[in-house]
């Protein structure tokens, strides 16, 4: 059933449109499938898949739907029966009305399944005496045995490999996003913080004051600046380099090479701790120079935003005892909890990035910090949260 | 959907200068046929400008070129109501100032709705403007006309262009706007086809040489360390530089010269030279 495949790809996770389907439905129309599985695996998914991230899905939930259909594992031969049979299906849903469509957005699956069935039948009835669905007799575009209206030739020749074959090799695996975060990803997500005001110096022309001050000039041109609109978002990073944190020092300097590189940021500071931040906060990764934290939070203030990437897992003294920092000849005076709340409490809106797993979150320090601040995963997903929490 | 839909559509393919895949091809053709524009993801160097001139090329239109920066707004492509030019001409007395539309500057979603034929936009990058920027042209590009406020005008297009737009997804392109476009992501191209493309450039390079440079290439590209991978056009320039240079296949044996011309980052070159000779 052809519209079991629109809802199959979205119960699989990809955002596929109303509008996106009836495309499809018209391209298959016009002949643009080439009764070819594999035409229709590219067609289908240039009209139904915007973004790379989701090619993946695509493939996984492509190859789950067609593995068990005949037509699907004879690459050799173009133009079968069933798969034309199948695709021919598609025509009954270009007849809709724009009121059937809304309705069919509504519908639950079952519902709509039902619903099919019924209009199936009673086109079947109405067959022989030449019925509105299917009027025209003769021009489909699939049933021809390769004839495709207007001469547009489509895709390569028979000697593709099938669709299920393409699918099956799954070359976006490491483009899904809830798996790899490049810094250039990394850089898009943190692009989302921004607030834009008119500070600074005057650069852009202000054509309405202009026209009313050369008015008020009897027409002398009086031109009139403004200041363009600029960033005005400070972002404090706060990065833990401990032992436990070192499979991830690849993903966390990637976060940092992106943030230092995103220029948009009014200010940007970044400063590294050992598991917990005390009253000391380092500006190098191997924590050889210093910068006390009162000073560090003397800058800042609530116009600022945070986000400290941590494990947030260690021994329970580290985080809540005075002394209980794990480097041995540090003995610090407070705990850190105390540091962690007074970051809070200059910068109120700040997020916690765990480069762990969450269903690894569950010891106690990890859920002590998550009470303090709001915790997401360090995938791109979690940092696009993280983002959206703090901005 | 326009009428002015020829019924024998030319359809796109590979040109003298410009290799694509069969997946290209076929997504080329299937937004030609749609009439929707196509939306071009990849790794930079993969080839998505380029890809708007061949189309044209291929279908012999004229390309109309959008290069989108930063401070670019959607209204630009429309047009351009030149009020400074207006207020001085008034102030001076040149020219008709009465006429606004001779201070109408048509941008180039404009000019190739007026065309007199079908012709190709490119509207190159357009993921580094303002997040905004693609919902403010959802309207143009759909009903393919708009209107000038100052004069009343309606620039509506008698053919229809056909849309290329390229991203390097620097930002999330916004739904609304990416439901209407045809989608691609050009891949980056296996050896096979890496070949083909090579050839076109350097046209009668010996074959084991080729095959040496590729070997390397894609080696270069696994490397994990090797943070901004080397893309096509870094290939090209790379061959260009070892045929002029005179080297051949022996050469490249147990050595990587020019490799300047693949890294382009000073840590990239650090990292694998401190890896080979570990």
């Amino acid at each position: 059933m052809f519209v079991e495949f629109f809802f199959h790809l979205r119960r699989r996770g990809i955002p596929v449109s109303t509008t996106e389907f009836l495309t499809l439905l018209e391209a298959l129309e016009k002949g643009l499938s080439a009764a070819s599985l594999t035409t229709f695996y590219g067609l289908a998914r240039s009209i139904l898949v915007k973004r790379v991230e989701h090619f993946d899905l695509y493939d996984g939930a492509f190859l789950e739907f067609f593995e068990d259909r005949p037509f699907a594992l004879r690459p050799g031969s173009e133009i079968e029966d069933e798969l034309l049979s199948w695709l021919q299906e598609a025509r009954f849903f270009r007849e809709l009305t724009p009121e059937q469509i809304a309705a069919l957005e509504r519908l639950d699956l079952e519902e709509l399944r039902r619903q099919f069935e019924e209009r199936l039948q009673e086109q079947d009835e109405r067959h022989d005496g030449g019925n509105r669905w299917i009027g025209t007799g003769g021009t489909s575009p699939f049933g021809h045995s390769g004839y495709h209206p207007g001469g547009i030739r489509v895709g390569g020749p028979g000697k593709n490999r099938s669709a299920v074959q393409i699918a099956q090799a799954r070359r976006f695996r490491n483009l899904r996003t809830d798996r790899v975060l490049d810094t250039r990803q990394i850089a898009v997500a943190l692009r989302k913080l921004r607030r834009l005001e008119r500070r600074g110096r005057a650069e852009e022309l202000d054509l309405e004051a202009t026209v009313d001050a050369t008015a008020r000039n009897f027409g002398d041109i009086d031109l009139i600046f403004r200041p363009p609109r600029e960033n005005q978002v400070r972002l404090l990073l706060l990065m833990d380099v401990g032992g436990s944190m070192n499979p991830y020092s690849e993903l966390t300097s990637r976060l940092f090479s992106a943030a230092h590189r995103a220029r948009h940021f009014r200010r940007f500071e970044a400063l590294y701790f050992h598991n917990c931040p005390y009253e000391t906060l380092y500006t190098d990764m191997y924590r050889q120079k210093g910068k006390p934290t009162e000073e560090v939070l003397a800058e800042v203030d609530s116009r600022w935003c945070c986000l400290i990437v941590g494990d947030a897992a260690m021994a329970p003294e580290e985080l809540m005892q005075p002394g209980g920092s794990i480097s041995y000849y540090h003995l610090n005076a407070e705990p850190g909890i105390d540091w962690l709340r007074r970051i809070k409490g200059q910068v109120p809106r700040a997020a916690w990035l765990n480069p762990d797993r969450p269903d690894w979150w569950g010891s106690y320090t990890t859920r002590k910090i998550g009470e303090l601040f709001p915790m997401f995963p360090l995938t791109l997903d979690g940092l696009s949260e993280a983002v959206a929490e703090v901005r | 959907m326009s009428n002015a839909t020829p019924t024998t559509d030319p359809s796109f393919e590979t040109t003298s200068s410009y290799i694509a895949s069969d997946e290209l091809r076929q997504v080329v053709n299937v937004a030609l046929v749609l009439q929707k524009p196509l939306l071009i993801r990849g790794e930079p160097g993969t080839g998505k400008t380029l890809l708007a001139h061949a189309v044209a090329e291929s279908l012999q239109m004229p390309l109309i070129r959008w290069h989108v920066k930063s401070t670019t707004k959607a209204q630009d492509g429309l047009y351009h109501y030149d009020t400074v030019q207006r207020l001085n001409d008034s102030r001076f007395g040149d020219g008709d100032v009465s006429e606004i539309e001779n201070y109408i500057k048509l941008g180039p979603l404009g000019q190739a709705f007026e065309a007199a034929r079908r012709s190709v936009v490119l509207i190159d990058e357009i993921d580094k403007a303002d997040v905004e920027f693609p919902n403010d042209l959802l309207h143009e590009l759909d009903a393919m006309s708009f209107t000038v406020a100052e004069t009343g005008r309606e620039v509506a297009a008698a053919h229809r262009p056909f849309v290329l737009i390229t991203s390097n997804a620097e930002k999330e392109l916004p739904d609304a706007f990416l439901r209407r476009c045809i989608f691609h992501y050009i891949d980056f191209p296996p050896p096979a086809l890496m070949t083909d493309i090579v050839a076109v450039h350097h046209p009668g390079l010996d074959q084991t040489l080729l095959q040496q440079c590729l070997e390397k290439f894609y080696w270069l590209r696994d490397q994990p360390q090797v943070r901004k991978k080397p893309s096509t056009s870094e290939l090209v320039d790379w061959i260009g530089a070892l045929v002029r240079s005179g080297l051949d296949a022996e050469a490249l044996k147990g050595d990587f010269p020019f490799l300047g011309v693949l890294l382009k980052k000073e840590a990239d070159l650090q990292a694998l030279r401190g890896r080979r000779s570990g």
